[in-house]
């Protein structure tokens, strides 16, 4: 079975006139929105604060949730329905050494306002004010790091910098359409959100270096073809796997979209952000990079 | 750029049907090959065993590994408690006890003091009199304060002093080890299966307990400093006076809850102590629950052990008609007139307990009391029917994207499809026992490493795959085309996999907690991967191809 016919010779680098305003669009965009929202909208895991999922046996309408909180002093309280019609969240957005406190003081009020209607505490997550900070530092320069050892390591297989230069450049990207889309959408960054960077970061630079490989090899084959022309023979060449790649997550990823419930929507919306933008960013973030560099810099200096 | 001498697969020449002395030499490496790699696979559905059932039989656990994959919090259900030791309160206590030692060694060589007092974290010592005395003093029995200025004037000298830093540092790390091990007592008397209690950085402990009822009491538990006091009642003070503010030297102010029997109305009562305190819960050798007999409500019964039973003993023949106070985190509990002596070093606590408390108030003084008030930094719990409803979803829908997943590869690549998910299937499973056998943790993140790999193994069979058609189409024999697409593919795969692999164990080693998780499972899923679908797969083909005489490879 083939689903791309081989020998195909699109002009995909041509195109990066268009997309060049393209993703400058979508960074613009992702600039604006986390200017306009103040930042990314932190959930509790980084900003600190607490979150009470609680489940009654019977319905509760939420005004009387709220106005127990109330009287219990918690005004701080956000009170949300969540799931089904007697399970709610309420969180407190506020970073405060006393929190571990109130969400107690939640607990209890909880407890005794609707004790026939067996609240079930169903969980708690109370993060202090150091944590979630310490917490997203630690995790941004883990990050940093790691993208410092992809574009070494590239650059060292590949003999050339601007390999590796290009590919951290469109993880960058990548990261940064990714931030744009969770800001947009005003999704609640957390730690799941998280992971989510993290898989684009994998599967984003997997897509790279399979047609970087592919340039390699044909650079040997084609000694005497231009090095655009490389790149997009070497894109044709790969473009049946590309497709059957990440169709194939992309299948995976629709399916947790749709039947893995509530917990991971935020999640696979994200992933699917990613991935779409982890299959562009090759073609026309990394290759450019590359070409570009090479041109104007490699030889330039060779010319002198 | 050369050719990468790294990769260099045995090239074939194209073989014929009957099989030359070349290719039996090959079968027979083949063979070899199959078998360990066939034993590996074996080896790991046994680790995997003790994860499906728990009904081992007994020698199982005689000759293989029975550690089952560590499911986290987040997916299990239980709690997840980050915990600080405020280090300061420990050091600022050891000050305090210091300075009474100093008092009592002043007094012993008759030095008049004219105060001696504790603020925040020196030692401010006014006295008049020889100052090489108490020079002296200080130079031999108290080498671990640092003199921070001195000044005389009038034959009345003042003298500020520090802890030395290094007895600081001492004394912190101190606290944290005594916190670690006095809470892990605490909830092994508690009763949790597979509690999890480990020091995190220098100065925070993780507590971790899965599928715990009610969290809220262990946090009690666990956070109780359950500091146990006994101070005399100031009986000539005047508490009216104290409570304006003109609080006596050296007495303090607590208060006693009260709870009313008829209407249950809660009194807070002010008391004046006597500041120093006369012994502490440290001479604690039991604690029980009992019951009153008047009211029928539970107390809480301690025993001493010898030297706290003479203590006490000591302690109460010496204030006869006197108000003792029992003090528990700086609440007084009871403050009884003492009657007479009381020797057999027994003592008990009363307030109101309900079962529970009584019980869980038994075990924190049973097991000590912590060195320094702990503080919650993160607490994420779990509950069981949660954890158990999102892993059940999960599951199902990891488990519908992978059989979609392999069915695509089937149609799409039909046999050579077959061999891609029997790669992956084996992947899942390889990365599962090794978790099981390091005895790692599989998290929410941790799955979503473990997707990543999978959509990476995924990758690594097409890219394969399509090589291997591409040498088809330029017209090399099956092996041949076998041979080349895997040889060519190999760079690809092998790159973007170390790649990868560089950027988890920078995760790894930098990231904490969720990044960690995330990065172990795609580290040994990486790993598991450049074995399987390289050269597991390629075993398969060659054998199909070599054993048998293939016309047509279907791909």
């Amino acid at each position: 079975m083939e689903l791309i016919r081989p020998g195909t010779h699109y002009d995909f680098i041509g195109m990066k006139k268009i997309t060049l305003w393209v993703s400058t669009l979508a960074i613009l965009v992702t600039i604006g929105s986390v200017l306009y929202h103040g930042g990314l909208r932190n959930g509790v895991d980084f900003a600190g604060g607490a979150v009470i999922q609680v489940k009654f046996s019977k319905p509760v309408d939420i005004s009387e949730v709220r106005s127990a909180l109330e009287i219990s002093g918690s005004k701080e309280a956000v009170v949300q329905n969540f799931g089904g019609e007697n399970e709610f969240l309420i969180r407190v957005e506020k970073s405060s050494e006393d929190i571990e406190v109130i969400a107690k003081g939640i607990q209890t009020a909880l407890q005794e306002r609707f004790r026939e209607k067996t609240p079930d505490i169903q969980s708690v997550q109370v993060v202090g004010p150091m944590v979630g900070r310490d917490l997203k530092q630690k995790a941004a320069w883990a990050v940093i790091l790691s993208l410092l050892g992809i574009m070494i390591y590239i650059a060292l297989r590949f003999h050339k910098f601007s390999y590796g230069l290009g590919g951290v450049i469109s993880l960058f990207h990548d990261i940064a359409v990714t931030y744009g889309a969770i800001s947009v959408l005003n999704l609640e960054y957390n730690l799941s959100l998280m992971a989510v960077i993290l898989t684009i970061i994998g599967f984003s630079i997997n897509d790279t270096i399979v047609i970087f490989d592919r340039v390699r090899e044909n650079i040997k084959k084609m000694k005497k073809t231009d090095l655009v022309t490389v790149f997009n023979e070497s894109i044709n060449e790969c473009l049946g796997r590309t497709i059957l790649t990440t169709g194939t997550v992309m299948i995976s990823v629709l399916i947790l979209f749709f039947f893995a419930g509530q917990v991971l929507r935020e999640f696979t919306i994200a992933l699917i952000v990613g991935i779409v933008t982890g299959t562009y960013s090759t073609v026309y973030i990394a290759s450019p990079v590359v070409l570009f560099w090479e041109e104007h810099i490699t030889n330039k200096r060779k010319i002198r | 750029m050369q050719c990468d001498p790294w990769f260099h697969f045995g090239s074939l020449s194209a073989g014929g049907e009957n099989h030359s002395h070349e290719e039996l030499r090959m079968l027979k490496t083949l063979r070899w090959k199959a078998i360990l790699y066939g034993a590996i696979a074996v080896f790991a559905i046994l680790l995997l065993v003790p994860s499906v059932t728990s009904q081992l039989p007994p020698w199982w656990s005689k000759i293989l590994p029975s550690e089952k994959v560590h499911l986290g919090l987040d997916l299990q259900g239980g709690m997840y408690l980050l915990l600080t030791v405020e280090g300061e309160k420990a050091v600022e206590s050891y000050i305090e006890q210091i300075k009474n030692n100093l008092r009592d060694e002043l007094k012993d060589q008759g030095i008049p003091v004219g105060k001696l007092e504790r603020e925040k974290d020196r030692i401010v010592l006014e006295f008049s009199g020889a100052k090489e005395k108490v020079d002296n003093l200080l130079g031999t029995r108290f080498t671990m304060l640092r003199e921070l200025s001195s000044s005389g004037e009038g034959g009345i000298w003042k003298v500020q002093m520090l802890l030395d830093s290094k007895e600081i540092d001492t004394v912190k790390r101190r606290a944290i080890d005594q916190a670690l091990e006095i809470i892990r007592n605490r909830i092994d008397q508690f009763g949790v299966s597979e509690p999890e209690i480990t020091l995190q950085g220098t100065d925070q402990i993780l507590v971790q307990l899965p599928g715990i009822r009610d969290p809220q009491r262990a946090i009690n538990l666990i956070g109780q400093t359950a500091l146990l006091e006994f101070k005399l009642v100031d009986e000539e003070g005047n508490i009216e006076e104290a409570l304006k503010g003109n609080i006596p030297p050296g007495d303090v102010i607590l208060y006693e809850k009260s709870v009313d029997r008829q209407t249950g109305a809660v009194r807070k009562i002010p008391l004046l102590l006597k500041e120093r305190t006369l012994m502490t819960g440290e001479f604690i050798k039991d604690a029980r629950v009992a019951l009153d007999s008047q009211f029928h409500e539970p107390y809480v019964a301690m025993e001493f052990t010898d030297v706290g039973a003479r203590l006490f003993e000591q302690i109460t023949a010496a204030n006869v008609k006197k108000r003792l106070a029992i003090i528990l985190d700086n609440n007084v509990y009871s403050a009884p007139v003492i009657q007479e002596r009381i020797a057999g070093g027994r003592a008990q606590i009363t307030g109101r307990f309900t079962t529970d408390q009584a019980k869980d108030l038994a075990v924190v003084l049973r097991s000590g009391a912590l060195p320094a008030p702990v503080k919650i930094l993160e607490q994420r719990t779990v509950g069981p029917s949660l954890g158990q409803d999102s892993i059940h979803k999960g599951i199902i829908s990891v488990l519908l994207s992978g059989i979609v997943v392999a069915i695509f590869m089937v149609v799409y690549y039909q046999y050579s499809g077959l061999i891609a998910d029997s790669a992956l299937i084996l992947n899942v499973i390889l990365t599962m026992a090794v978790l099981a056998l390091f005895r790692a943790t599989l998290t929410l993140p941790g799955i979503a490493g473990l997707v990543l790999t999978i959509g990476m193994a995924v990758d690594s069979n097409i890219l394969i795959n399509e090589r291997i058609k591409e040498e088809l189409r330029i017209g090399k024999t099956i092996r041949m085309a076998i041979d080349q697409g895997y040889h060519r593919a190999f760079t690809a795969i092998f790159d973007s996999h170390v790649a990868a692999l560089i950027s988890g164990v920078i995760l790894y080693q930098f990231g904490t907690g969720p990044v960690k998780g995330f990065a172990v499972t795609l580290c040994i899923g990486l790993l598991a991967n450049l074995f399987t679908a390289v050269f597991v797969t390629r075993v398969i083909y060659d054998f199909i191809t070599l054993k048998f005489a293939i016309k047509r490879l279907s791909i």
